[in-house]
């Protein structure tokens, strides 16, 4: 687990800083432009960032703004895309270099209310995000093998969108781009086909699908007529030729019907590039909603099995996400996928001695003490 | 407080029926499948609750939603799927006639005793397919819209006029040219006259062999006399050259059901297995040509087939349980139809019927038929399945004749008397061919058919099997993808 959120203390800073998103750098080019960000490692460990184009004209600034960085946060490193406040106090980390996978937060707000969700939505405008995403895939490499895109739902204010995504297009275009939405929006054929004109070669959306039939899966979304929306938008979606990914968060609601989910994916979204079978993440309304959702993944192995053959067997690509491998099926091992991001991603005590630790992907730190009360060290196979 | 509304207020609090059928498997199960197919079971109560609206049992209605038997009020995307899955397995349809068979002779040196073809001694030319009449077949060929063109060899012995094939194939692949087609050949032999330089020739070609192939020795060749009884030796000694020469997968072999396989199906599959023949196909003995005689090998009722057919897909699961991955050709068709949306467009079993539309028959005299059974009959004397002719007729000519229009549309499953209620309808398929050869009619009466007892019989069975049999399931469901 890594910290990616934390208190700078800034020094020489006057007025408010000119942008809020800046490059880690090296310091290697002389006079590097706006935003560089210069990483300073002193010899006692000590973690500074210099920020040499904030000179604010007074002789005791002329060098620029410089952060001391708390402990907590010294693995930024170079190539690392970080966002200060203006006042130079806060400091999050948008965009770590050296992880799998990097998710930019496009809004907090959301039209489905799932009663599992991990992160709740809010209700306020927070447009800015859109335009925060926008400056960092500025100052992403082309060489970026992949962006995350993640909300709230991130179709809701639809030109922010689009206009992202053919930035994306036009700045990255051979970088796997992983949008995650309820699918609603698609529904509608004028969005589905602007979406579609966007034409970025490596774009994806993920669309989470609980049941095979309206009633559960609207209980779970706590939204009326979405299964509708979402599967009409899936078809849509489909007969414009896009990548689509299903996710599926496996929860006490649902298990009962996973396999006939599968069978329902098999027999009418057969066109899916990939399934993904999802393990809780204990926070957010999962927790306060524990009695309802939370269900040991050990109890529902058998139906995990049954419904991952069914895809593999109807030849759909299935991936199982957020599953430890001392509570899943062998069988399911070869695909399962380290899929928990690194900051928040851990093992407990148990894990230590576990002689496939590097295989598996871990816990959610952020379930805290929810987790199967099942897990165990394996030995070497 | 995050759950705004519980469990039930989700559900649709009215809902309507979607088109079904339905079908008492026994007094305590019925089948319901829906427009494409899909299958609830529910008990005779539960079906009545279901039509009359009274149904409150919300785990079966979701399971109905889910398999869209009926929707919920106002919900818009069953409809949508359903249209979805009927396109899908209709897609194939503009795509007409992928199978071409070219009977290149009559002249056989077998005498099977089920033949279903008049079959000639070896000589004697007069039984051979000309080049004028193989140049005009092939004129048919290519005006087929199908991507896939199959031309398929037949006999008689199609090795006894191997010089009309090296026309056919030398013709077929210089016409392949503007929007190319995947052009494919078979030659469907008997092997015994296999030499190196016919395999020779079909591995440059990339020439598929097809066979027959009966069984264990005794049954083989007590099935398929020839001169000298050594007909089971030859086919054995051609499929291993063959197999060697071509690669495994060039090779098949067919069988033919007799009195004398009954009870013997774990011997036939072992006699496949022991070749490295992964694929069989357990098929009935059709009503045509010597079969029909006392001694032809026919005489065993549906009922004693379907025991041997069931003991050998009992046998097949076995198999793949225990790791080998032996397939059953007609399970495969019907698992496409049962568990996928794909119709395979099997000649046998599927509607609109596969005459003329999946595959056409150039005799060697000339003559087009609309299947190879209608061959058959046109050699007993009965021509109504014969099309036209290769001197006379167009492309247009055959394809738009009384004789091929008038059985398709008459034997279109959805609505034929007794085949459109029938809950395996989606399954099914029309046989004309066999309809008129064995009721005079192309439609037929449908509770006196073999056809319709035969494969009622095998529906019922694969379905009893997925439900009742994980294992069974598992090797279905895989079938219906591969």
């Amino acid at each position: 687990m890594i910290v990616v959120n934390g208190r700078v203390v800034p020094h020489n800073l006057r007025t408010a800083l000119p942008t809020d998103v800046w490059r880690v750098t090296d310091g290697s080019e002389l006079d590097p432009p706006l935003p560089a960000a210069v990483l300073q490692r002193s010899t006692d460990g000590k973690v500074r960032l210099h920020l040499p184009n904030t000179r604010q004209g007074s002789e005791a600034s002329a060098a620029g703004v410089v952060l001391d960085v708390p402990t907590s946060l010294d693995h930024v490193s170079v190539g690392d895309l970080i966002g200060i406040s203006p006042d130079g106090t806060r400091l999050t980390v948008l965009w770590k270099a050296s992880a799998q996978h990097n998710g930019l937060l496009l809004t907090e707000r959301c039209d489905n209310y799932c009663i599992m969700c991990s992160q709740p939505p809010k209700v306020r405008d927070d447009d800015w995000l859109y335009e925060r995403a926008l400056q960092v895939i500025d100052l992403l490499p082309t060489s970026t093998p992949e962006v995350g895109l993640t909300g709230g739902e991130p179709t809701l204010n639809q030109d922010a969108l689009l206009r992202l995504l053919t930035r994306l297009r036009d700045k990255l275009p051979n970088t796997e781009v992983h949008l995650l939405s309820n699918g609603r929006a698609f529904s509608k054929p004028d969005f589905s086909r602007r979406y579609a004109a966007v034409d970025h070669p490596g774009l994806m959306v993920g669309i989470p699908l609980y049941a095979p039939e309206s009633s559960l899966h609207d209980f779970i979304v706590q939204a009326v007529g979405a299964f509708d929306e979402t599967i009409r938008g899936i078809l849509n979606l489909a007969t414009l030729g896009q990548r689509i990914e299903l996710r599926v968060v496996v929860q006490r609601q649902n298990v009962a019907v996973l396999a006939r989910l599968a069978d329902f994916v098999a027999r009418n979204l057969p066109f899916v590039e990939q399934v993904a079978l999802m393990g809780l993440e204990m926070t957010g309304f999962a927790r306060s909603n524990s009695d309802e959702v939370w269900i040991d993944p050990v109890s529902y192995r058998e139906e995990l099995r049954e419904a991952t053959e069914i895809l593999i067997d109807s030849q759909i690509r299935v991936r199982i996400y957020n599953h430890q491998l001392c509570v899943l099926d062998r069988a399911l091992w070869p695909v399962a996928v380290r899929s928990i991001s690194d900051w928040k991603a851990g093992y407990i005590d148990t894990c230590q001695s576990c002689a496939l630790i590097e295989q598996c992907g871990g816990v959610f730190t952020t379930s805290g003490a929810r987790v199967s009360k099942h897990l165990h060290a394996l030995s070497a196979p | 407080m995050t759950i705004a509304f519980d469990r039930q207020s989700a559900v649709p609090a009215h809902w309507e029926l979607l088109p079904f059928r339905f079908h008492a498997l026994d007094p305590t199960t019925t089948l319901l499948t829906n427009l494409v197919g899909e299958q609830v079971c529910v008990n005779p109560y539960q079906l009545t609750e279901i039509v009359d609206g009274t149904c409150t049992d919300e785990a079966l209605l979701a399971e109905l939603r889910a398999k869209h038997i009926i929707r919920g009020f106002g919900e818009r995307t069953s409809a949508e799927l359903l249209a979805m899955k009927l396109r899908t397995r209709m897609r194939r349809l503009p795509d007409s006639t992928g199978l071409h068979i070219f009977v290149v002779t009559l002249r056989c040196e077998h005498t099977c005793k089920y033949c279903q073809v008049s079959r000639q001694p070896t000589s004697g030319a007069r039984y051979d397919m000309t080049v004028q009449h193989a140049e005009r077949a092939l004129d048919i060929v290519f005006r087929s819209p199908s991507p896939r063109l199959k031309i398929e060899f037949q006999g008689g012995e199609p090795l006894l006029n191997f010089a009309i094939i090296q026309h056919i194939v030398t013709a077929a692949r210089a016409r392949n040219v503007g929007p190319t087609r995947d052009l494919s050949f078979v030659i469907a032999s008997n092997l015994a006259l296999l030499s190196d330089e016919i395999l020779d020739y079909c591995k440059r070609e990339g020439i598929y062999l097809s066979t027959s192939l009966d069984g264990p020795p005794d049954l083989h060749t007590r099935n398929r006399p020839r001169p000298g009884n050594d007909s089971w030796q030859r086919t054995v000694d051609g499929i291993g050259s063959a197999q060697r020469a071509l690669g495994v997968d060039h090779v098949s072999a067919l069988m033919t059901t007799t009195e004398g396989s009954l009870g013997r199906v774990r011997e036939i599959i072992d006699q496949y297995r022991s070749l490295g023949v992964l694929n069989i196909f357990l098929r009935p003995i059709s009503p045509y040509g010597f079969a029909l005689r006392r001694r032809g090998g026919g005489n065993y009722g549906v009922e004693a087939w379907l025991k041997f057919y069931e003991e050998g897909l009992d046998y097949i699961f076995e198999l793949n349980a225990a790791g080998t991955l032996m397939v059953e050709t007609y399970a495969v068709i019907i698992a496409k139809k049962m568990f996928s949306n794909e119709d395979p467009g099997y000649v046998d079993l599927t509607s609109p019927a596969g005459i003329g539309l999946s595959a056409l028959v150039y005799n060697y005299d000339g003559a087009v038929y609309a299947s190879d059974e209608g061959r058959m009959l046109a050699e007993m004397g009965d021509h109504t399945f014969r099309l036209g002719h290769l001197d006379t007729d167009t492309y247009e000519d055959i394809m738009l004749s009384d004789a091929l229009l008038s059985p398709l549309e008459q034997s279109i499953t959805t609505s034929a008397p007794m085949c459109s209620t029938c809950a395996f309808e989606p399954y099914c398929g029309s046989d004309p061919v066999f309809h008129h050869a064995t009721m005079g009619d192309a439609v037929g009466v449908k509770p006196l058919s073999a056809f319709c007892q035969r494969n009622m019989g095998v529906f019922t069975l694969l379905l009893r099997k997925y439900r009742d049999d994980p294992g069974a399931r598992a090797v279905l469901r895989k079938w219906a993808h591969r």
